[in-house]
């Protein structure tokens, strides 16, 4: 399954500056795992060393918060798009 | 509870003369964190606008009406992550002029709401693109209608840190003349600087500290990694005399102790500036370690819909 993961600005140095990168996984959880594959590096920033998503990460599905879904264990569909949004910075 | 006897007071002429005068709120229980030393923080979130912002936006929209730049022909403009914004809206509100801003679509709804509150116009720049989106779409709007706007520019408006300078540090050098250190986070480098100007002026010795977020995502609102962004045009790092680097999980455990232990609920940059005041006063016994809360919590709480 194959959905579509949008990159914010400060992570784009682990994507070569692709904004956006296709990973194929069933649930968010194994969305963070093969987006490490596909930019190695990332996951770390994301998930603390608990495998817990940091708390100032904000990870939507289809517009919506995963900690209004199912966390990590939100259900994904081919096509879905995620989108890892940061903190706001500065001003 | 007792009361000082009432000292004359003469009413505001308006609002915006409610802006700094802030008070200096010694931290005694987060001192027992640097048994040798004192904290002392800057209550900024009692600016009416709610935030240290309130400070470098009435200066910058002053300076630009004494000196033309902003008629009531043209509308101000800039891009903001939501403090800035909030101070613009009250400060354009308060002497007649429109306001547009640009910010990140990811900026909290209260900051949304408060803004449209004061008749402002908003502007959303991409949520994956932060601040520097919202900095790329405030130049393109300003470069497309030069005449219908004047840019504001807090990233690079001198009036910024010149608030700070005339204002920020004097009040701390009154209300604590035997300070020693000068702690503050880096957004747009506004307070940092011009605190630091007016500290450094007064006596060379007291040591200014910038504090950085750790990494490019962090989440300490308000505060700017510049190692991944657009450096403000404000910034020079000479004027300081050390430069440290915060944890998000700090700044936002500290905040939390702020709360419970002082009674002080404020933001997370607010936060990790006392976590940065503690480490300066723990590496140094006896400093008299002065910072700055910049915004209370509440602005980042759901406001009530019904």
């Amino acid at each position: 399954m194959a959905v579509n993961v949008r990159i914010p600005t400060p992570l784009r140095k682990y994507t070569a500056d692709k904004e956006t990168v296709s990973v194929s996984a069933s649930n968010v959880g194994e969305l963070l795992q093969n987006l490490e594959k596909a930019a190695p590096g990332i996951k770390e920033r994301l998930v603390d060393e608990s495998g817990n998503v940091r708390r100032f990460v904000n990870i939507y599905v289809r517009d919506e918060d995963i900690r209004f879904l199912d966390g990590v264990k939100t259900a994904l569909k081919d096509g879905d798009e995620v989108s890892i949004v940061p903190a706001i910075a500065g001003g | 509870m007792q009361y000082a006897p009432l000292k004359p007071r003469r009413p505001l002429a308006s609002i915006l003369d409610a802006v700094g005068n802030t008070p200096l709120i010694r931290l005694r229980s987060i001192e027992r964190s640097a048994p040798h030393s004192r904290i002392y923080a800057k209550a900024e979130f009692l600016n009416p606008g709610g935030s240290v912002k309130d400070r470098p936006a009435l200066q910058m929209v002053q300076e630009a009406v004494a000196d033309g730049r902003l008629t009531r022909d043209r509308i101000l403009i800039d891009s903001t992550s939501g403090n800035t914004g909030v101070a613009y809206s009250l400060v354009c509100a308060a002497m007649g002029y429109r306001c547009t801003l640009v910010m990140p679509a990811n900026v909290s709804q209260p900051r949304k709401d408060i803004t449209r509150a004061f008749g402002t116009e908003l502007v959303f720049s991409s949520e994956l693109e932060g601040s520097d989106g919202a900095i790329m779409l405030v130049r393109k709007m300003v470069a497309e209608e030069p005449d219908r706007y004047f840019f504001c520019d807090q990233y690079g408006n001198p009036g910024n840190p010149r608030a700070h300078e005339l204002g920020t540090g004097p009040e701390i050098l009154r209300d604590c003349p035997d300070v020693t250190h000068f702690v503050a986070g880096v957004g747009t480098t506004g307070t940092v600087m011009g605190t630091s100007r007016a500290l450094k002026k007064y006596d060379r010795r007291i040591r200014c500290v910038a504090l950085h977020p750790d990494d490019a995502m962090h989440g300490l609102e308000g505060l700017k990694h510049l190692a991944s962004s657009i450096v403000p045009r404000i910034w020079d790092a000479a004027t300081l005399d050390e430069h440290l680097t915060i944890t998000t999980d700090e700044g936002w455990d500290m905040a939390d102790r702020l709360a419970r232990e002082e009674g002080l609920m404020v933001g997370h940059s607010a936060g990790a500036n006392v976590a940065g005041a503690v480490r300066v006063a723990r590496a140094n016994p006896g400093a008299v370690v002065v910072t700055v809360l910049c915004d209370g919590a509440s602005r980042y709480l759901p406001v009530l819909r019904w």
